[in-house]
């Protein structure tokens, strides 16, 4: 069983970093934005998994850190957005 | 019963790892910025969401299942408000 949840969080990463090539090929800082926000909760899954695989203490308190900071990269992006935005209007 | 749960276990974890590959796969091939935010909402809800609810049958206490259901609500509201963030900041740039 624990070799069958590692090998989900093995595929659940590689499916996000295939997700990670619109990083490269997009052409907009929106679309980039969306692919990070796929990595951060496809990492959160695979940590839990391995978490439940491995039987490490502290790795699902990992998982719960990284889901309580998920927005903040995003809020802070989208602040920038509306920044640069008023500034052009101004 | 454990061969059940266990059965449970795997269909739901599978089913969340297919939501991940159908996330992307969305991200990469949807023609429009809205529709590639649509398929990232359903990775990041039912996805993590189908993960947790495999691996709550396996938490040794109610401690560590009730971590896993916070988890998953944490990336639900945040998952909700980027997504409306990232609409409002898409609209705005089309226009």
């Amino acid at each position: 069983m624990s070799e069958l949840l590692l090998a989900a969080a093995g595929l659940i990463v590689l499916a996000v970093a295939v997700g990670l090539a619109r990083i490269f090929r997009g052409s907009d800082d929106v679309e980039r934005l969306m692919a990070v926000q796929l990595l951060g909760t496809g990492g959160i899954a695979a940590l839990l998994l391995i978490a439940y695989a491995t039987h490490v203490p502290g790795v699902e308190d990992v998982a719960l850190g990284l889901a309580l900071l998920a927005a903040f990269a995003t809020i802070a992006f989208v602040n920038l957005i509306d920044a640069d935005q008023g500034d052009i209007e101004a | 019963m454990t061969a059940l749960l266990d059965l449970f276990c795997v269909a739901a974890i599978s089913a969340g790892t297919f939501f991940f590959f159908a996330g992307t796969v969305g991200l990469l091939r949807f023609p429009d910025s809205l529709t590639r935010l649509h398929a990232l909402a359903k990775a990041d809800n039912l996805g993590l969401g189908l993960v947790a609810l495999g691996l709550i049958p396996r938490a040794d206490s109610a401690l560590s299942a009730l971590k896993l259901i916070i988890i998953w609500a944490l990336v639900l509201l945040s998952g909700a408000s980027t997504a409306q963030l990232i609409g409002r900041a898409l609209r705005r740039g089309r226009k």
